[in-house]
């Protein structure tokens, strides 16, 4: 039974997951770009091309503008990203999925860094969430789209650490929950918040580019 | 037929010392994770037991499961097994044919019926009335089904008795099943592999006529003292693994050094056996020792796991053409939905209506 339930995350589960993922992300990407902008009958004063582009890479990091937002959140998020972005696409295991599904690899980072990476992450999901709940403004703020987002980002990250130190489970059965989380990501990403993968980068673009015309400083 | 003499006897008759037996009853405690006192009950209920009949069925298989048994090299406690049952119906064994062998089985059946062992290997066909493999012109459900009537117990040796293994694999043509999807009233022990270790055959065996029961078994009705563990928690390569230290290709640096092969494919963290600890060839090593991984033989479905070579981490299906496939149909549908928006923007830019002065006056 585990076997079977293994081969099919592995293999049909993933087809579907694939598919929806990749369906719901490119068609909700491509809409939002087709929406397009009207375009400004006024005289540019500066480029939109270079305020978008600059816009899409410096909102990356964390600066002292940003602080208004709080500095807890804005730390706290940025080392989950930060730490996401490592397990995700620098531990072994993660390069040879990529390989066998993209035909690309790259080097991997060690596992001490890896592990860290995991630990630090998934300390800063919860310190978030504890945040969430006990700031009155943030949890007025929050939907249920927020916890959901929450979960299905946690799964992922804490399985895989569980399978990485092999706690609890057995490897096979980790390696299905795992997996099994990761497809639940897939499947739901692109209908919720969690859209902002990509969607992210449009928005800075055209927030960047608006200004970039307006000739603001960015 | 006569009773069977006591298996003290016939070893004595074959020139086995007092000494080797206990040895290897030490070596069937150890092995089978029983507490250090065991051996001497072990030898004790050995000794007095009556050597019981073994009929040995061999459906859909290769006979790698009883190469796998013969072929260990001599002396060794495997070839004791054969002292200590009596086998009275293997036919790739038996010097008897045609129908005196047939006879034999029955024979056996008859005589010890209710308390002969019934060690099957190999799967049973189902599909087309069971018409793609027949012994002595009757089908392998037939003989199956007739033989765990009277047997005491069934010991499925190898993957395809115990999970259908290799002919059960897609698109399986002749309906390939296990003993385990026939028989429901029986106690079934299921020794998977391909082929299993003999020392474990060798090992539930001795169980059996030493404490008259089955060993513990997993979910999947294999001895837990055997496949409690998987061949990744027992490898000698697991510190590897641990530091991230990978072969890329069977003749890198690092295969050469011992490095550890998830990436070239082992299925050794997924597959319950004993291969790391048992060891094949009289202890001399298992396939990692030898710089193959592990092909994960032992666990259902092992066939349709996708390559041998991806590793654990590969899509078991094609994912890439789905991908391919799925980035055309999103895009499509964007290009239909972004048709239809303009075709409302541009609708609604035409019906509008211009404010007059006369819709002012009429306020």
């Amino acid at each position: 039974m585990e076997q079977e339930l293994l081969l099919w995350v592995r293999g049909t589960g993933l087809q579907i997951a694939a598919a929806v993922f990749v369906i719901g992300m490119v068609y909700r990407m491509l809409h939002i770009l087709m929406l397009g902008r009207k375009k400004s009958l006024a005289a540019p004063r500066g480029s939109e091309w270079s305020g978008g582009l600059r816009t899409m890479w410096k909102r990356s990091f964390v600066t002292t503008k940003l602080s208004a937002r709080g500095n807890f959140t804005v730390v706290a998020g940025f080392i989950f990203h930060i730490g996401f972005f490592i397990t995700l696409f620098f531990l072994t295991q993660h390069i040879d999925l990529f390989r066998a599904v993209l035909g690309l690899h790259w080097p991997a980072m060690p596992r001490g860094v890896i592990d860290m990476a995991a630990v630090l992450s998934i300390a800063a999901m919860v310190a978030l969430l504890v945040h969430r709940f006990i700031d009155p403004v943030k949890r007025l703020l929050s939907d249920y789209q927020d916890y959901l987002s929450w979960i299905l980002s946690f799964l992922p990250l804490l399985t895989g650490f569980m399978l990485l130190r092999e706690i609890g489970f057995e490897y096979i059965t980790l390696l299905t929950m795992h997996i099994a989380s990761v497809e639940l990501l897939l499947v739901i990403a692109p209908f919720t918040k969690l859209a902002h993968m990509f969607s992210t980068f449009i928005a800075r673009w055209y927030n960047g580019a608006v200004n970039g015309f307006k000739g603001i400083e960015i | 037929m006569k009773e069977h003499e006591t298996l003290e006897q016939r070893l004595h008759e074959q020139g086995v010392s007092r000494r080797s037996f206990l040895k290897f009853c030490a070596a069937m405690a150890t092995m089978m994770a029983l507490p250090p006192g065991s051996a001497t009950a072990i030898a004790a209920a050995l000794a007095k037991v009556k050597r019981p009949s073994v009929i040995w069925l061999s459906f859909q298989e290769c006979t790698g499961c009883t190469e796998s048994l013969t072929r260990s090299h001599s002396p060794t406690l495997e070839s004791m097994i054969f002292d200590m049952v009596s086998l009275d119906y293997h036919h790739t064994l038996q010097a008897a044919s045609g129908f005196a062998a047939e006879q034999a089985r029955e024979d056996a059946m008859k005589e010890f019926n209710g308390k002969y062992l019934l060690l099957v290997d190999g799967s049973i066909p189902l599909k087309d009335g069971g018409v793609y493999s027949t012994i002595a012109g009757r089908t392998n459900l037939d003989l199956l089904e007739e033989a765990a009537k009277g047997a005491a117990a069934i010991v499925a040796v190898g993957s395809c008795a115990a999970f259908g293994g290799i002919p059960n694999a897609n698109p399986n043509p002749t309906g390939a099943v296990a003993v385990s999807d026939i028989i429901k009233d029986k106690p079934i022990i299921n020794i998977s592999g391909c082929p299993p270790i003999p020392a474990v055959i060798t090992g539930v065996l001795a169980h059996y006529l030493t404490f008259g029961a089955l060993p513990a078994l997993d979910n999947l009705g294999r001895p837990k003292a055997f496949y409690g563990e998987t061949i990744h928690d027992r490898c000698y390569r697991r510190p590897m693994y641990e530091q991230g230290k990978f072969a890329k290709t069977f003749d890198d640096e690092g295969a050469r050094n011992g490095w550890c092969l998830y990436e070239l494919g082992c299925k050794g963290p997924t597959t319950h056996n004993a291969c790391a600890t048992t060891k094949w060839n009289g202890g001399t090593g298992f396939p990692i020792e030898a710089g193959h991984g592990c092909i994960g033989c032992s666990e259902p479905k092992f066939w349709d796991a996708g390559s041998f070579y991806a590793p654990l981490p590969a899509p078991a299906a094609d994912v890439t053409t789905v991908a391919k496939a799925a980035v055309i149909a999103g895009a499509v549908a964007a290009v239909v939905a972004g048709a239809i928006d303009r075709g409302k923007k541009t609708k609604a830019q035409q019906s509008r209506e211009k404010l007059t002065v006369d819709d002012l006056k009429g306020e």
